[in-house]
Order: C-alpha cells, then sequence, then structure tokens
C-alpha cells in the first residue's frame, strides 16, 4: 500500500509528559482525516510534527515516500492552517496568498493571478486589496485556507481551524472545507476535539487519548462499533455496563446481549433505547431538546440514557419500560 | 473649595516643570544683551547669531548625526536581541534579559568613565564616534526592553507561517517580523534619538575637538549668560520636543487587530 503519510512508532515528551507513546499511522492521499481527541491526547502535538515544527524523538515521518522526520517546514511538501490564521498583519489579502509563491521567486504578475484564483476557490475574490484586520473570522480563516493551499501541498495541515468560530459559521465552514477538499483533491488533516465536527468532515477518523490511538476508521464504523470504551464515550453519548459473558452471552444490569468471551463490557447509544420493552425503570431526568427528549432512566441501579420522541409526555419518578435493540448494542473488550 | 485647591496646585506642580522653560524660551527672544529681565523683545538677533555661530552649527549637524547613527544601529541591535530572547531557548535568558537591562540602572557618569578608560585601552581617541558608542551602549537597553515587551507568541506564529511558505529565517525578519513590529522598531528609535539629542555627560568625557551640541552650549555657559544660550537651548528643546511627541504618537497610537 502506498500511503501519502506514515507515521512509524513515534514517541515524544514534554519534560515528563509522555504526549505521544509509539504512535503509527498510515493515511491514504485525497483523504480528509481527522485527528479527534480531548485536549492533551497529543492530537496537536502530531500534527506539529507533521508540520515539522516540532522533531520527534523516537519514530520516523514519511511524506509521498520521503523521510520528512527532521526537515524544516520549509522543505516539506506540507502547508499549515493555523488556530489564529497567523495572517500576516501588514500584507494585503493578495500578498497574504501569494507569499508562499513570492518565496519560490514566482514573478509578481503570475503569483496575484494565482492568488486571484485561489481566493476566488475559497469565495473571497472581492478581498484581494484589504488588508487582514479589515475581514471577519470566517474570512481570515478562509485567507489562511487559500494561503496554505496555493503552495500546492501534498497535506495541509489544520490545527482546530474552526475553534475560533461561532457555532452557526462552524457548521458553515465545515460544509465549506469538505467541499474544497474535494474541489482540490489534497489530502486534509485536520485536528479537533469536536467529535461532531470529526464526524461531518471526516472520511477518515484518529480518536486519539492519552498519546496513543484509541480507534481508526469512517467515522460511521468508529461511531457504530467503536473499538474502546474511550472512543465510544468520546464520539457521541453513551451508557456502559459491566457483565459476565457465559455460552456466547454477556449478562448485563440491562439484559442478555451477543457477545465474544473476552467481552467485558457493553455500551448502548442512547437512540437505541426505545419505548416499550422488558426493561423498567424510574425516570430520574428529562430534558427537551426540540427534536427529542433526551431521558435518563433508573435501572437496577444503572442510569440508561434514551432518546425519546419529543412528543413522549414523561416526568420524574415516573416508571417507564424500555427496549433496547440488541443488534447496536456496542460490546467492548478490556 | 477642595476644587480650588486642586486647581492652585496643579498650577503650581506645571509652574514648578514649566516656568524654567518658559523662562528661557521667553528670554531667547531678548533684543538687548542680557537674558534678564526687563523683557524687551520679540527679536530674532539671537536666534540669526546662533546660526552665524560655526561652533554651534557644527555641534548641532554633529549631534544630529550621532542621534541618527547611534539611533539606528541600537534598534537594529535591541531588535536582534528582543528577537533572539523571544524566539529561542538560551540558557540563563533571565539573568541575561536582565543584564542587558542593567546599563539603564547605572548613571551615565560611570558609563561615560568606564568607556573612556575602555577606549583609551584600545586605542580608540575621544571622537564623535566614541560618543555615538557611547550612546548606543545608553540606547540599546532602552531598545531591547520596548521591543521585547511587543513581541508576543501570536507573533511568533505568524513567523511559523511565514516558514512553513518557505521562508529563510533572514526573510522571515526582514518580511514579516520587523514589519509587523515596525510601531516598537519607530518608537525605539525616536526615543533613542530624544536622549542621544539631549545628551551631555558621555560626549562630554568622549569627545575631543568635534563634539555635540549640548557641549558645545556648556562651552558657550562657560562665558557667562547670554541671550544666544536661551536661543539655542529654546532650540535643542524644541527638536526634543518633537521626537518626544513623535515618539508617543508611535508608542501610544492604538493599532488596528
Amino acid at each position: 500500500m502506498t500511503a501519502l503519510v506514515s507515521i512509524d512508532h513515534v514517541s515524544h515528551s514534554f519534560g515528563p509528559t509522555k504526549v505521544l507513546d509509539d504512535v503509527s499511522l498510515h493515511l491514504a492521499p485525497d483523504s480528509y482525516t481527522v485527528l479527534l481527541g480531548p485536549s492533551g491526547s497529543g492530537k496537536t502535538t502530531l500534527l506539529s510534527i507533521l508540520g515539522g515544527f516540532l522533531n520527534p524523538e523516537q519514530g520516523r515521518v514519511m511524506i509521498r515516500g520521503q523521510d520528512c522526520t527532521a526537515m524544516a517546514p520549509a522543505k516539506r511538501p506540507t502547508a499549515t492552517v493555523f488556530q489564529d490564521y497567523a495572517l500576516f498583519p501588514h500584507m494585503t489579502i493578495g500578498g497574504n496568498v501569494g507569499f508562499g509563491l513570492r518565496m519560490k521567486g514566482v514573478a509578481k504578475a503570475e503569483r496575484d493571478a494565482k492568488a486571484r484564483a485561489m481566493l476566488d476557490v475559497v469565495g473571497l475574490a472581492a478581498a484581494f486589496e484589504r488588508k487582514p484586520h479589515q475581514l471577519s473570522g470566517g474570512q481570515r480563516q478562509r485567507v489562511a485556507l487559500a494561503r496554505a493551499l496555493i503552495v500546492e501541498p501534498a497535506v495541509l495541515l489544520l490545527d482546530e481551524p474552526l475553534g475560533a468560530l461561532d457555532l452557526k459559521l462552524r457548521r458553515q465552514m465545515q460544509d465549506e472545507l469538505k467541499a474544497i477538499q474535494k474541489r482540490v483533491g489534497t489530502a486534509f488533516i485536520h485536528v479537533t476535539h469536536d467529535q461532531e465536527e470529526a464526524m461531518a468532515l471526516a472520511d477518515h477518523v484518529v480518536v486519539m487519548n492519552h498519546g496513543h490511538i484509541e480507534d481508526q476508521g469512517a467515522p460511521e464504523r468508529v461511531y457504530a462499533r467503536p473499538a474502546t470504551r474511550f472512543t465510544a464515550t468520546f464520539m457521541g453519548e453513551s451508557t456502559i455496563v459491566t457483565g459476565q459473558v457465559a455460552n456466547g452471552m454477556i449478562e448485563t444490569p440491562l439484559g442478555r446481549f451477543p457477545a465474544p468471551p473476552d467481552a467485558t463490557q457493553v455500551a448502548i447509544r442512547p437512540e437505541h433505547v426505545s419505548l416499550g420493552g422488558p426493561i423498567h425503570g424510574e425516570v430520574s431526568d428529562v430534558v427537551y431538546q426540540g427534536a427529542f427528549r433526551r431521558v435518563t432512566a433508573r435501572v437496577n441501579g444503572i442510569d440508561l440514557l434514551a432518546r425519546l420522541p419529543a412528543e413522549t409526555m414523561l416526568s420524574t419518578g415516573q416508571r417507564v419500560s424500555l427496549g433496547i435493540d440488541p443488534a447496536h448494542a456496542i460490546v467492548l473488550k478490556a | 473649595m477642595t476644587r480650588a485647591i486642586a486647581v492652585a496646585y496643579a498650577l503650581l506642580l506645571y509652574g514648578f516643570i514649566f516656568l524654567p522653560v518658559a523662562v528661557l524660551v521667553l528670554f531667547s527672544f531678548q533684543g538687548t544683551l542680557f537674558p534678564i529681565p526687563p523683557f524687551n523683545g520679540p527679536s530674532l538677533r539671537w536666534y540669526t547669531a546662533v546660526l552665524g555661530d560655526a561652533r554651534l552649527t557644527a555641534g548641532l549637524g554633529n549631534s544630529v548625526v550621532v542621534a541618527l547613527i547611534s539611533s539606528a544601529v541600537a534598534t537594529l541591535l535591541g531588535f536582534l536581541s528582543a528577537w533572539g530572547f523571544a524566539r529561542f531557548h538560551l540558557p540563563a535568558s533571565a539573568f541575561l534579559r536582565g543584564l542587558i537591562t542593567l546599563p539603564l540602572t547605572v548613571s551615565y557618569l560611570i558609563i561615560g568613565m568606564g568607556l573612556l578608560i575602555f577606549f583609551n585601552w584600545i586605542g580608540l581617541p575621544k571622537s564623535l564616534l566614541a560618543a555615538g558608542i557611547g550612546h548606543v551602549v545608553i540606547n540599546l537597553p532602552l531598545c531591547f526592553a520596548i521591543i521585547y515587551s511587543q513581541m508576543g507568541d501570536h507573533q511568533a506564529n505568524i513567523e511559523r507561517a511565514a516558514r512553513d511558505l518557505g521562508a529563510g529565517e533572514m526573510k522571515v525578519l526582514l518580511l514579516i517580523t520587523a514589519p509587523m513590529m515596525w510601531p516598537a522598531l519607530f518608537a525605539s528609535f525616536f526615543l533613542s534619538m530624544t536622549f542621544s539629542w539631549d545628551e551631555f555627560v558621555i560626549s562630554f568625557l568622549l569627545t575631543r575637538f568635534e563634539t555635540t551640541l549640548p557641549v558645545e552650549i556648556w562651552n558657550l555657559l562657560r562665558a557667562g549668560l547670554n541671550p544666544k544660550t536661551n536661543a539655542v537651548g529654546a532650540m535643542v528643546f524644541g527638536v526634543s520636543i518633537i521626537l518626544a511627541i513623535i515618539f508617543e504618537l508611535t508608542a501610544f497610537r492604538k493599532r488596528p487587530q
């Protein structure tokens, strides 16, 4: 397999803290990869290592078959979109976008033409003569994107690019990022702690925790069949119960589910819990969320989370019968 | 009542500060031979006398040259050292930063004497060059402190972005860092100009035949009070005011973003 990016056994520490612990990752060309994890999971460190801003203590980074482990950022085929955009405040937008070409010695007329074309790609053709401080956050974001894409990197690295935007703009920029990625065909590696953002954008999601990779794959797979307990809790909500396996079934306080012999826990997504069924409990919390009701029921000493239709009339303290779709129960190993 | 006291206090305070200067400037326009009341001007005869005095005009030219060059050098060195301290992990960084700013606390007399002995030792004669080096020594800590205080992590990220896009260190400094730091560089330069322009002790100790305007004024004063000293003093003061205003405008201007 010819991976575009290969990270082999990379480890790195800041002082006594091991932020990356033997991480290996292989990414396909043209893909949109999202590194997802809580703060301190090592995702940003991994991105810095890919961008060349940090040399890993151990391990190797190959990009397009070239060993880039100790290569300077200027030399490697990556470009970074920084969280704070890091636009050059004293240059026009055109100057910002054309900077990478200027460093390559491209003549002014040609780089201006290319900068205009790239600004057009991100929908900011009119801003060429303006200065960064005259633009809104979302517009600056697009300029940062255009500035990084113009050097035609093999990999575009995005460090929490939507972190500074408000929710509405964020969702809108998500769609645009995805569309731009498909249009230019460059591989994007995007760091975020927002699992909704990860699911919306990623072709390939990599869940990180405590400096190692917990799980990776298509977002649908990672959500529906998370490999670890951490993934099950970080990618969406779930109720986790422990149980004992006997005769191919795991016995839990919420019922019996088919399971392999080494299973220890079962995670239940709230949307797979429905009204009416063999599980009896008492409602302990109801939150109206518009499209649905988020109900917590106390069942055999377990708080079972359920996503029920908005028209369901339940109140705290009420007895309720619930059912779990066994096909969707997520069986976890130790 | 309290308001009246406050106003009176303010008048006294500002009078205390500015009255001597006001008197100096007023009697620079004196029509007769002595800068003492009664005032019988205004007359520009003493300004004409100053501009006709070859020694004073030469001193004026020397002061301008020394101030311009020493300030440019102090700003450049201050910028480079601030950048080094802000961007690289240096051993004993805090101690070395303290050492750079330490000359701010040492009197000009001590610095001047030290330089005098040192220049004597290495065989550099008393000259405008020696005084200019002295001005760099007193202004460098100030330039460093101003520029260093303006270097933040946000700018470090902007420099990183430039490197990421293929810029070498020299280009990062010239095309990104220096233009971004422009207000701080400008402010350092003009503050250095102000101090160099007024500086007497170091220039007095380190120059001999060619010297700066404050030393020439002192030579003039030794011959006794004369409205010409007032005129040249008023001119020095005027230039200082202009430099200080430029400094204030650049240092305290609100920056976009």
